[in-house]
C-alpha cells in the first residue's frame, strides 16, 4: 500500500462525495460550491498523474472561469438562500437507473479489456513539448483543431452576447 | 437548469480524467490524450458561457430557472 | 335478309332514342322531343314487320316446320367453357309475333301520347321513358339466353317503376310505384332461385341448348334433376314452378296481383302499353319460352300453370263487377284475361293436334293486345274528356264523343267475345282446348266468360249511356286528331286480326295446326256472353235503382268483393307487424350497434394508441435527456458486444 494509493483514494473520495452532493443538494449556492471542491479534487489527480500543465489548465479554466460563471449567473436569477424543488421520486429513480446502466456498460467496457502498455520510449510531458507538438504542421501536429477551436471561441463570445441581450425600445 | 449545467461539466470532466490516465499509462510515448484534453477544456468553456447566456434569457421570459416550466415545445 | 346486324336496329333504336331524349331532351327538344321517339319507334316497327314477313312468309319454314333462327350471337360473360351467358336475338313464331305486337301497340301509345301529354312540363321525360320501356320489352322478347332474359325482364320493372311514378308530386303515384317495384321484384326472387336450379342442373344458360337437355328422355341431365327431390317434389318441378312465380309476378296472377290496379295511377298511355298489351303478359311469354320443357318434362308445373290462371281469372273478374273506377274495371279485367292466357298454356300439351292450347294462348296475346290498348286509350280518352276517373262522373257521352264511342263499342264487343270481332276467335280456340282436357276448368272459364261481357258492358253503358252528362267546365272536343287516329287503327285491327290463321304460323313445334270452325260448340259461350250483356242493359243502359236493390240484396258479399277481397289489407299487415317487427328492428339494432360499434372499436382503439404515443412530446428537456441516453446506451451494446 503505497502512498500515491492512499492519496487516490482520498481525492476519489472527495471527488466523488462532493460531486454527489453537488447534484443532490437542495440549495442551489451550495451545489455551486460542491462543484468547485470536486473540480479542485480532479485538479489534484491530475497533479498526482504528473501532469502539471492540465491541472494548472483545470483550474484556471474550469474552476477560476467557469464556476465563478455559474456562481455570477445564480446571483443573475435565483434568490441564492431559497429552497429548490425537488424531482419527483419517480424522476430520481429513472436518474439512478440511468446512471447505473451508464456504469455497468464502462464496467463491463474495462474489466475485460486487457490493457496492455506500449514499450516505447517514454516522452516527457512538459510545456514544450506540447506546445511544439500541437503547432506541428506535420501528420501529428494538432495546428488545425487548435485554429477551428479558436473560431469557435469567437463564435460561442458572439453567441453568447446576443443571446443575452436585452433589446432596447425603440425611442 | 444551473444544476444541469453542473452535471454536464462534470460528465467532461470524467472524460478528461480518463483520457490523461490512458495517456500516461498506456500511452506514454505520445501526447494525443493531452491534446483531447485541451480541446474539451475549451469547448465545455463555451458551451458554459452560451448555456448561461440562454438561462438567463430563458429566465427573463418565464421568471424560473426551473426546467419543467419550459415546457411549450410539446404536442 | 335477316342479317342479325339489322334486326339488332329494332332493340337498339329505342336505346338510342332514350338515351338522346334522356340527355339531351330538356334543353334542346322539349316539343319536339315526342317526334323524335315516335319515328324512332316508327323505323323500329317498319323494321319489324319486314323481319315478320321476312319471318314467316320467306325464310323461317324449313320442311313446312317453322324453326327457331339464331340471328345474333355475342358472348358476353364466360364463366367455364360451358357455361356462359351470351347476347343474342332468337327469331322463332313467338318472339317474331311479339316484336309485331310490341312495336305497333307502342306507336300507337306514341302517336297517341302526342295528344294526350300535351302541355306537360316533362313531355321529354315521358318520351324517354317510352322509349326505355320498348327497348327493353324487346330485349326480352328476343333474349336468347335465360340470364338475358331476367336481364331486360328487371329492366322493363324499373321502366314501370319509372312511369307508374310518372306523376312524382302525387303521394299515391309514388306508393304504387314502389308497389309495383317491390311485389315484381319479390317474385323475381323466385325467377332468380328458379333460373339457377335448372341452369345448374342442366350446366347451360342458352334456352335452346337448356330446352333440349331437359326434354330428351335419354338425357343424364333430365334423370339428374327428376331423381333430385326437395320436400316431396323434384328439383325440376320447384325450379320450374320457381320460374312460374317470377311470371306471375310480372303477369299479375294471384296472390302477387295486388300491384296492378295500384299501377292505374301512371298516365294512361302507360297503362294502354305497359299493363294491358305489353310487359304483363311477360309472363306468358316466359311460360312459352320454356314451354316444351313444362309439357314433356313435368306435367305437375302445368297443371300449377293452370289452376293459378283460372283461379285469377275468376277472381278478378268478380272484383271487376264492383268497381267504380274505369281504369281500375281495366285493370282487373286484363288480369282476368291474362288468367285465360296462362290456363290455355296450362291445359295445353306439346305438339300436333295437343298443342292447341299453346296456339290459342298466343293468339290470345295477339288480339288481346289489340282491344285492350284500345280500351286504355278510349278510357284515356274519356278522362282527358271529363276530368276524373270515376263512372259517377260520367254517362251519356256517346253522342259528344262518337269516334271514342265507336271503337270502345267495338273493343268492348271483341272482349265479350261475339263474332266476327278478334275476342271471339281466340277465346273460342280457348274454351276447345280446355274442354278437350279438364272439363272443370272449361266450365269455369266459361263462367268468366259471361262476366267478362257483363262487367265491360256495365262498364260502356255507365259511361256512354246512363245518364246526361253535366259538363262543369268548357269543353275543348272529342280530342285532337293524334288520339283518335290511334284508336280508329286499333278498332279496325280488333276486327280484323281475328280472321288470320294463326295455326299457320305460331303452335308449339312449329307444325302448321288446323283449327276448324264448329258452329255447334261455339254457340254456346256467344249465347252466355249476350246474357251477360243483356243483363248489363237492364242494369245499366238507363238510370235506375236495379243494381243497389240487387247491391243491398247481398251486401255481405258485395262489401268483401269491393274492397277487393281485402287483400291489399292483409299484405299491410303481414309486412308491418311480421316483417318489420320481428326482422326489420332485430337487424337495424344489429346493425347500428354491433357492425358500427366494431368500427367505432378501431377508432378508438387507434386513438388511444396515438394518445399514448404523444405522451413522448412532452416538451421537458430531461424527459428528451433519458430518452437520448438510453438510445447512446442501446446503440453502445448493439455495437460492442453483439456486432462484433
Amino acid at each position: 500500500m503505497s502512498f500515491t494509493l492512499i492519496i487516490f483514494y482520498i481525492l476519489s473520495a472527495a471527488i466523488l462525495g462532493c460531486g454527489l452532493l453537488a447534484v443532490t443538494s437542495a440549495k442551489i449556492f451550495r451545489a455551486a460550491v460542491y462543484l468547485l471542491f470536486s473540480l479542485i479534487g480532479i485538479a489534484g489527480l491530475f497533479f498526482l498523474l504528473e501532469n502539471d500543465f492540465i491541472a494548472a489548465v483545470q483550474i484556471v479554466v474550469y474552476v477560476g472561469g467557469i464556476v465563478v460563471l455559474i456562481i455570477f449567473s445564480i446571483f443573475l436569477t435565483h434568490r441564492s438562500g431559497e429552497q429548490m424543488p425537488m424531482p419527483s421520486k419517480k424522476r430520481e429513480r429513472i436518474g439512478f437507473i440511468a446512471a447505473l446502466a451508464g456504469f455497468a456498460l464502462a464496467h463491463g467496457l474495462i474489466y475485460n479489456e486487457t490493457f496492455i502498455p506500449t514499450h516505447q520510449p517514454k516522452i516527457e510531458q512538459s510545456v514544450a513539448n506540447i506546445g511544439s507538438q500541437m503547432l506541428d504542421t506535420n501528420h501529428f501536429g494538432f495546428v488545425l483543431p487548435f485554429e477551428v477551436v479558436s473560431m469557435l471561441l469567437l463564435a460561442a463570445m458572439i453567441g453568447a452576447i446576443v443571446i443575452a441581450m436585452k433589446v432596447k425600445p425603440k425611442e | 437548469m444551473i444544476t444541469m449545467l453542473m452535471s454536464v461539466e462534470l460528465i467532461l470532466n470524467s472524460v478528461n480524467i480518463n483520457f490523461i490516465a490512458f495517456n500516461k499509462y498506456l500511452f506514454a510515448d505520445k501526447l494525443d490524450g493531452i491534446f483531447f484534453t485541451i480541446f474539451i477544456i475549451v469547448i465545455a468553456a463555451a458551451e458554459a458561457a452560451v448555456a448561461i447566456a440562454i438561462i438567463i434569457n430563458l429566465y427573463r421570459s418565464h421568471n424560473s430557472i426551473d426546467v419543467d416550466e419550459t415546457n411549450e415545445m410539446k404536442y | 335478309m335477316l342479317d342479325g346486324k339489322f334486326i339488332s336496329l329494332i332493340v337498339l333504336l329505342p336505346l338510342f332514342s332514350f338515351l338522346i331524349l334522356g340527355l339531351f331532351g330538356r334543353k334542346f327538344f322539349k316539343t319536339f322531343s315526342g317526334i323524335v321517339g315516335t319515328t324512332s319507334i316508327f323505323a323500329s316497327a317498319i323494321i319489324g314487320f319486314i323481319t315478320a314477313y321476312q319471318y314467316f312468309f320467306v325464310i323461317g319454314q324449313t320442311n313446312g316446320v317453322y324453326k327457331q333462327i339464331i340471328a345474333l350471337k355475342y358472348t358476353w360473360l364466360q364463366f367455364s367453357p360451358n357455361v356462359s351467358i351470351d347476347m343474342g336475338i332468337i327469331l322463332d313464331p313467338i318472339s317474331v309475333m311479339m316484336i309485331v305486337v310490341v312495336t305497333f301497340i307502342s306507336l300507337m301509345v306514341h302517336i297517341y301520347s302526342l295528344g294526350y301529354m300535351k302541355g306537360e312540363e316533362r313531355f321529354s321525360v315521358y318520351y324517354s321513358f317510352l322509349s326505355l320501356f320498348t327497348f327493353s320489352m324487346l330485349g326480352l322478347v328476343l333474349a336468347c339466353n335465360i340470364f338475358q332474359i331476367y336481364m331486360f325482364w328487371e329492366l322493363v320493372g324499373v321502366s314501370s317503376f319509372l312511369l307508374i311514378g310518372f306523376y312524382y308530386d302525387k303521394p299515391s303515384a309514388v306508393a304504387a310505384s314502389k308497389k309495383a317495384f317491390i311485389v315484381t321484384r319479390f317474385a323475381d326472387l323466385g325467377f332468380l332461385i328458379g333460373i339457377l336450379i335448372l341452369s345448374f342442373n342442366a350446366h347451360t344458360l342458352d334456352f335452346q341448348t337448356l330446352i333440349q337437355r331437359l326434354t330428351d328422355p335419354n338425357s343424364e341431365y333430365l334423370h339428374r334433376i327428376v331423381s333430385a327431390s326437395f320436400l316431396g317434389a323434384s328439383a325440376l318441378t320447384w325450379g320450374l314452378v320457381l320460374v312460374f312465380m317470377g311470371g306471375a309476378g310480372k303477369s299479375s296472377m294471384f296472390p302477387l296481383h295486388i300491384w296492378l290496379p295500384d299501377a292505374m295511377e301512371g298516365p294512361t298511355p302507360v297503362s294502354a302499353l305497359i299493363h294491358a298489351a305489353t310487359m304483363v303478359v311477360a309472363g306468358v311469354y316466359l311460360v312459352a319460352r320454356l314451354f316444351p320443357i313444362y309439357a314433356l318434362s313435368c306435367p305437375a308445373a302445368l297443371h300449377v300453370v293452370a289452376y293459378v290462371g283460372i283461379f285469377s281469372s275468376m277472381f278478378a273478374a268478380i272484383i271487376a263487377c264492383t268497381q267504380t273506377d274505369i281504369k281500375r274495371v281495366l285493370a282487373y279485367s286484363t288480369m282476368s284475361q291474362i288468367g285465360f292466357m296462362m290456363f290455355a298454356l296450362g291445359v295445353s300439351s306439346y305438339g300436333g293436334e295437343n298443342g292447341l292450347g299453346y296456339m290459342a294462348s298466343m293468339f290470345h296475346l295477339f288480339t288481346h293486345a289489340m282491344f285492350k290498348a284500345l280500351l286504355f286509350l278510349g278510357a284515356g280518352a274519356v278522362i282527358h274528356y271529363v276530368h276524373s276517373n270515376e263512372m259517377k262522373d260520367m254517362g251519356g257521352l256517346r253522342k259528344l264523343m262518337p269516334i271514342t264511342h265507336l271503337t270502345f263499342l267495338v273493343a268492348c264487343l271483341a272482349i265479350a267475345g261475339i263474332p266476327p270481332f278478334a275476342g271471339f276467335f281466340s277465346k273460342e280456340e280457348i274454351l276447345a282446348a280446355a274442354f278437350a282436357s279438364n272439363p272443370v276448368i272449361f266450365y269455369l272459364a266459361i263462367a268468366t266468360a259471361g262476366l267478362t261481357a257483363f262487367y265491360m258492358f256495365r262498364l260502356y253503358f255507365s259511361i256512354f249511356w246512363n245518364k246526361a252528362f253535366h259538363s262543369h267546365s268548357e269543353h275543348h272536343g272529342e280530342g285532337t286528331g293524334t288520339m283518335l287516329l290511334p284508336l280508329i287503327i286499333l278498332g279496325i285491327c280488333s276486327i280484323g286480326v281475328g280472321f288470320i290463321p294463326f295455326g299457320n304460323f305460331v303452335t308449339s313445334d312449329g307444325n302448321t295446326l288446323h283449327t276448324e270452325f264448329h258452329p255447334t260448340f261455339s254457340i254456346a259461350p256467344v249465347l252466355i256472353a249476350l246474357g251477360g250483356i243483356l243483363l248489363a242493359m237492364v242494369f245499366y243502359k238507363k238510370e235506375n235503382e236495379r243494381p243497389n236493390r240487387v247491391a243491398s240484396s247481398i251486401k255481405g258479399i258485395y262489401t268483401i268483393t269491393f274492397h277487393k277481397f281485402y287483400f291489399d289489407e292483409i299484405y299491410l299487415f303481414i309486412t308491418k307487424k311480421v316483417i318489420f317487427n320481428l326482422i326489420g328492428r332485430p337487424a337495424a339494432w344489429f346493425d347500428r350497434n354491433i357492425v358500427d360499434g366494431f368500427m367505432n372499436l378501431i377508432a378508438t382503439i387507434t386513438q388511444g394508441i396515438s394518445t399514448l404515443i404523444k405522451g413522448f412530446q412532452s416538451g421537458r428537456v430531461q424527459n428528451y435527456a433519458i430518452y437520448f441516453f438510453g438510445g447512446i446506451i442501446g446503440f453502445a451494446i448493439l455495437f460492442i458486444y453483439i456486432w462484433r
